[in-house]
């Protein structure tokens, strides 16, 4: 059995005490007396460490997976905060409907989706996670069931979408689905040299596809600088049943950890420069099933294994419209220059919208996520040039991707976070919300 | 269309059990003590696609009851043939050994209560010719009685025992009784247990139980390597057993 609690990078490790909570009776009754309080934990999918609370209490809410109402007409879905995405999916799609927004993973609880304000290929058209949350349900460590709302408890309910479960535990919720007629997308693929033209891409595909993304190459140089596959689809229309293309879900398992990183340079050139020419077209067509659309990664149980015992770091930023050009041009130089390669580059440009939340972390502009294996300092160093990068253009980095920023510059990057502070339940905290708030700035 | 009692329905096996079977449309009456929870996975099983779920509290031990909840149960759901016993407690082996009272109370939990309930629904099923299914949940503890946990075990195996001797007796009625031994399931019931390999999530203990119901076996291990496990303990001679600390 894999170690349950620790987040997605395996980096930083925590150990910790738990708690299951099935029902809101569980929740220990004097969390502010316990050392570095209680943090409610979904499924480990947050690459850093705003899932864990070293020392502390987490309270695992696994088997709060019950769906407590749908209404199959206006297609709002109650449930608690322990439901997995994968779960909606596969009872709802049937039905004709999916999530309005969804992550790379379907393997996050709803809990998880609130508390990161998690965002998707769509959020050009239809925002984060907590643009389509109605209400949640909430219990504070001094007992109090809280419904909070766009009408009730507004800015608690602000604080929570976000809120990193900081601000007590989420019991349930209750957001929209959107329709669909069939669980397919028609998707293209588009070989692109480079950055400049990934945002000519960008910008003439999102008035008319509802999701794009693109995968970069991080071997680019030069005048291919940011070259990759940009990929850009639409819910497929009605098709008849009968029709629908073959999904044969094949699941595989990184079974073992391997005693060092898989992921070096000789490995990531080849895998890049191959995935990079996969198709021998320049653009090419495909009705995909939801599962290869959105979570080619999902195929590959515990993937995280790959980079050996001492993890990896993921790195997402938003850089806003008018420096974003160039402050992703330095980045992946930076990387070219550094020596270590980014396995997976995605780039996308942001809606033009405000987030639902007070940490939210999407804002205008565009976001660009890397990873890279743990070596220690020099990693560390490379990541820390990173922010300078991204303070000085003004943009801001993941907090749930990430593991090493500083407090300083997540002061700069979530200035709002003093009011945050406000809403922060006594008896809760995590190893990311003492890493940022609690050395003198 | 399966017509299914659950008696315990708030156990965390209980309820992946009455997912699998609400996701394929089947009636559900459920019961517990709590009416609350109760009603909240009431919910989710309608939520989930369950054509018919109703519900009772039911406090297992109170035997005296049984009659009327069952009776509400059958007229409910116009009848049933499908039942699955899943109330039980781990109670503490070391309070148990220090007090009559708490291993009597353990009995009474995890073996009477379910022997009371089985008899009343065993002649219901035969006397209406409903050839239907007995599910029970025992326990790997109840093959061999150790001494980290035999009160459990003593009571899990008074329940294997007498759903052997119930299974000769119906099996010309047609009706087939399921022995369910689960080993060690990560539930909120173990959540102080440390854990290791030899542990199973609930779903797939589910997912065995009704594989289990569909092909009517008589008696299952779950997962299917305990199987092997407690063939070998079983096969260890008294004379050495009781000197192992297991």
């Amino acid at each position: 059995m894999t170690q349950r609690y620790q987040s997605w990078g395996r980096y930083p490790k925590a150990s910790h005490q738990i708690q299951t909570i099935q029902w809101p009776e569980d929740l220990p009754n004097d969390l502010t007396k316990q050392i570095h309080g209680a943090l409610p934990f979904g499924n480990g999918r947050s690459y850093g460490d705003c899932c864990l609370n070293d020392g502390g209490l987490l309270l695992d809410g696994r088997f709060r997976n019950r769906l407590l109402a749908f209404d199959a007409h206006s297609g709002i879905l109650r449930c608690e905060a322990g439901v997995l995405l994968a779960d909606i999916l596969e009872l709802m799609t049937p039905r004709g409907w999916f999530p309005a927004v969804t992550p790379g993973t379907k393997l996050l609880t709803v809990g998880g989706a609130i508390a990161n304000d998690v965002h998707g290929k769509n959020h050009h058209r239809t925002g984060s996670f907590g643009d389509h949350v109605h209400r949640i349900g909430l219990l504070r460590s001094d007992g109090q069931q809280l419904i909070c709302s766009p009408d009730e408890n507004t800015d608690l309910f602000r604080a929570t979408i976000g809120g990193i479960g900081l601000t007590g535990y989420i019991l349930w919720a209750e957001f929209s689905l959107r329709p669909i007629s069939n669980p397919y997308f028609d998707m293209e693929t588009i070989r692109y040299g480079n950055v400049e033209d990934f945002f000519q891409l960008s910008s003439e595909s999102d008035q008319d596809y509802e999701y794009t993304l693109a995968w970069l190459d991080c071997q680019g140089r030069g005048k291919n600088l940011g070259r990759g596959l940009f990929m850009r689809g639409n819910h497929a229309p009605f098709i008849p049943q009968a029709q629908w293309p073959k999904h044969a879900s094949r699941q595989l398992n990184m079974p073992i950890d391997p005693p060092f990183t898989l992921i070096n340079g000789l490995t990531l050139k080849a895998f890049n420069t191959l995935y990079y020419y996969k198709q021998i077209r320049r653009s090419q067509c495909a009705c995909v099933h939801y599962d290869s659309f959105f979570y080619p990664l999902d195929a590959i149980d515990n993937w995280n294994r790959i980079y050996g015992p001492k993890g990896f770091f993921q790195y997402q930023c938003v850089l806003p419209q008018e420096s974003g050009q160039d402050g992703i041009k330095e980045i992946l130089k930076g990387i070219a220059r550094s020596g270590q390669g980014s396995f997976l580059g995605v780039l996308k440009v942001f809606g033009d919208r405000q987030s639902p939340g007070l940490l939210s972390f999407p804002r205008p502009g565009s976001t660009l996520a890397l990873d890279f294996p743990n070596r220690g300092k020099k990693t560390l160093t490379l990541l820390e040039r990173f922010d300078t990068i991204v303070r000085e253009a003004g943009g801001a980095v993941y907090i749930a991707k990430d593991a090493r920023m500083s407090p300083s510059s997540f002061r700069h990057f979530y200035p709002q976070w003093q009011t945050f502070k406000s809403f922060v339940d006594p008896g809760f905290s995590s190893s990311f919300w003492r890493r940022v708030t609690e050395e003198s700035s | 269309m399966r017509k299914i009692l659950i008696i315990g329905a708030t156990s965390a096996i209980a309820q992946a059990v009455a997912h699998r079977y609400a996701q394929q449309g089947h009636a559900l009456f459920l019961t517990g003590r709590d009416p609350e929870r109760v009603a909240t996975i009431a919910a989710d099983l309608r939520v989930r696609g369950a054509v018919q779920v109703e519900s009772a509290t039911l406090d297992a031990n109170q035997i005296e009851t049984h009659q009327t909840v069952l009776d509400h149960a059958i007229t409910a759901m116009g009848s049933i043939d499908t039942v699955l016993i899943a109330h039980g407690v781990l109670n503490d082996q070391q309070t148990c050994q220090a007090s009559v009272e708490d291993t009597l109370d353990a009995f009474q939990t995890n073996a009477l209560s379910a022997i009371a309930l089985l008899t009343l629904l065993a002649n219901y099923m035969e006397h209406n010719a409903i050839k239907g299914t007995l599910a029970v949940i025992s326990s790997v503890a109840g093959d061999r009685g150790r001494q980290s946990n035999y009160v459990y075990g003593a009571a899990k195996a008074a329940k294997s025992t007498f759903l052997a001797g119930l299974r000769n007796r119906l099996h010309s009625a047609g009706i087939h009784v399921l022995t369910i031994k689960p080993g060690f399931v990560d539930t909120p019931m173990t959540a102080h247990l440390k854990k290791g390999l030899l542990w199973a999530q609930p779903d797939d203990v589910a997912a065995g139980i009704v594989k289990s119901i569909e092909k009517r076996r008589d008696c299952v291990y779950l997962p299917g390597f305990w199987w092997l496990i407690m063939t070998i303990i079983r096969a260890i001679p008294e004379s050495l057993f009781k000197r192992l600390t297991l």
